[in-house]
């Protein structure tokens, strides 16, 4: 029978010669993952099921919605993760770093089955690994068991052809394809990007398309591994799975990379689409860059080449939070953090920022943020009457500068 | 049991937004569900009653602290045409019932309400509407039954499917 990447990958975690989409399948899988916000909650699920988890050195915590963290609330929910880890002697603890890229950086391989208590997790699948977000009490199951229930998805295949113009990025490519699925397009399904583009593109690239599955209601993203994968993998290695030929998919796209202008999605929902020229002169507030879909170093660097030797407007406050600790450092000596702050950028810690308003840059009544992240839903930076407006990092960068709303391709 | 009607795409942070997750406590996550998008729920809703929603109901972030909020609330069931994944899966491992049905709409907000859990069917008292919900498959039957993953888990988990 003729199978997809997901159901190999599947397959191959279940111990069986071959599953198919609507099969339900219990998977061994290779990493558990869990964040501040989520692992407390996990944690009590953990300890009402036993109290020892499968393998200390799978079960992986990062601290990064609220770290440091800002209110006494936070304080006491970071002190109970600590103590699972000290407890469970757990090797994988990090506070340096949004889990998704830390997990890309450190851990995934291809072919692996890995979960995480964040709906992002459909982000490491860029690695040609089956990856998707559970909730607290899923994962704290995982942690006891290293085992884990799904229903075989179906897929959907977005293949991807042609070069982006100058000025268009991933995310508008990955903006344009909500745009179009929309917010329940791909319910339960394998989003699976194949094409030129996708060959020709970086992992950072790769990471951005497979980060905004879930915008559609994907339940995971995938590329196939190539030479690129295995290069970024610096010495690990994997098991690489393909999609024959004569798979089955419940939808083929067709995408014309080169036809996409700089897109944007305006509130409050992600895939309210429309090019940048539609809003371009609104006024901004903030402009905010970094997270799992762009705070990699790509994007730092066209945020530094338009920033370079200039100021950002007066009334606007421009956030950066490097995605990583590697991504910092980098950042830092090819000088493009140097540059950023002189140009009137504030750096915080590689974390999730203000993505989700819990510090670092939130929103008051009446404000508009530009964002390099994932979404705009009402209330999710602040108060609940600002508004956010998702772009690529070029146009975060350029309508920072100008302080409106900015196609980027006049200042690149 | 009154249904409180919702639209299609009720978000994670909509339900309980992030500013407001910074806890485990069940009870103060009940005092938070919808507390900006719909202020009066968390205040008027009864022990009991329903949501009653279009499609995509719970999308967007993983937190669970969503489901737990809806119930902690008195909230006895959401019935939704489709529900994000991750919610779904939260809803059924905390013990929160689900139901999918394809006609939400014949049910107004402020109406009374009829769930038959084992039978699966809804009764609009309020219009006489008869809903038929479709039924789980037999795997995550299989969790609800033992109240949730953790009862699951801790019988005889994966061992017998």
């Amino acid at each position: 029978m003729a199978s997809t990447i997901t159901e190999k990958i599947l397959a191959h975690a279940s111990h069986q010669k071959e599953v198919a989409a609507g099969d339900f399948v219990v998977a061994d899988v290779n990493y558990v993952m869990a964040h501040d916000s989520t692992a407390p909650l996990a944690i009590e699920s953990f300890y009402s099921i036993t109290d020892k988890v499968f393998n200390k050195d799978k079960v992986i915590i990062v601290f990064d919605h609220f770290f440091p963290a800002p209110t006494v609330a936070g304080a006491t929910l970071h002190q109970k993760s600590r103590k699972f880890v000290a407890d469970q002697q757990l090797s994988g603890f990090f506070t340096n770093g949004v889990c998704h890229q830390l997990l890309v950086e450190k851990f995934v391989s291809p072919g692996d089955v890995v979960v995480g208590a964040d709906s992002h997790t459909c982000t490491e699948g860029a690695l040609g690994a089956f990856t998707t977000g559970l909730g607290s009490t899923d994962i704290g199951g995982v942690m006891a068991t290293g085992k884990c229930w799904f229903k075989v998805p179906e897929s959907l295949k977005f293949n991807l052809t042609d070069q982006p113009r100058k000025g268009v990025y991933a995310k508008d490519v990955i903006l344009n394809i909500v745009g179009e699925v929309g917010a329940a397009g791909a319910l339960y399904e394998a989003c699976e990007f194949t094409g030129d583009y996708v060959k020709n593109a970086s992992i950072s690239s790769r990471l951005t398309l497979c980060n905004m599955a879930i915008e559609m209601g994907g339940k995971n993203g995938i590329i196939e591994a190539d030479q690129k994968t295995l290069e970024f993998l610096n010495g690990r290695t994997g098991k690489i799975f393909r999609s024959d030929k004569d798979a089955a998919y419940t939808d083929k796209y067709e995408i014309d990379v080169g036809a996409i202008e700089p897109q944007v999605a305006l509130p409050p929902a992600v895939d309210n689409v429309e090019p940048v020229s539609a809003v371009e002169g609104r006024t901004i507030n903030q402009a905010f860059l970094g997270t799992c879909t762009n705070g990699r170093l790509d994007d730092i660097e066209v945020a530094t080449r338009i920033l370079k030797g200039k100021k950002i407007a007066r009334n606007v406050r421009l956030i950066v939070s490097p995605a990583s600790e590697d991504i910092y450092f980098a950042a830092l000596e090819k000088g493009y953090l140097q540059e950023l702050v002189k140009a009137g950028a504030t750096v915080c810690n590689a974390s999730c920022g203000p993505c989700i308003g819990r510090h670092e840059g939130v929103l008051c009544e009446g404000e508009t943020c530009v964002s390099s992240q994932n979404r705009n839903f009402t209330g999710r930076m602040g108060d609940p009457k600002a508004d956010i407006i998702l772009a690529s990092p070029a146009t975060v960068a350029a309508s920072a500068l100008t302080g409106k709303i900015t196609d980027p391709r006049n200042y690149i | 049991m009154r249904a409180w009607k919702f639209g299609d795409d009720i978000n994670t942070d909509v339900i309980t937004p992030g500013r407001y997750t910074v806890t485990t406590d069940k009870k103060r996550l009940g005092e938070i569900a919808f507390i900006e998008y719909r202020p009066e729920f968390a205040k008027e809703v009864q022990e009991g009653d329903v949501i009653v929603a279009g499609y995509n109901f719970g999308c967007g972030s993983s937190r669970e602290h969503s489901p737990v909020a809806i119930k902690a609330a008195g909230v006895s069931a959401v019935v939704a045409k489709s529900f994000a994944r991750i919610f779904f899966r939260n809803a059924i491992n905390i013990g929160l019932p689900l139901f999918v049905c394809d006609d939400t709409e014949k049910i107004d907000d402020g109406d009374t309400v009829e769930i038959y859990f084992k039978t699966g069917e809804i009764r609009d008292k309020t219009n006489g509407a008869v809903l038929e919900v479709k039924p789980l498959p037999r795997f995550m039957q299989k969790i609800v039954d033992c109240g949730g993953l953790v009862e699951f888990l801790r019988g005889d988990g994966y061992d017998n499917v």
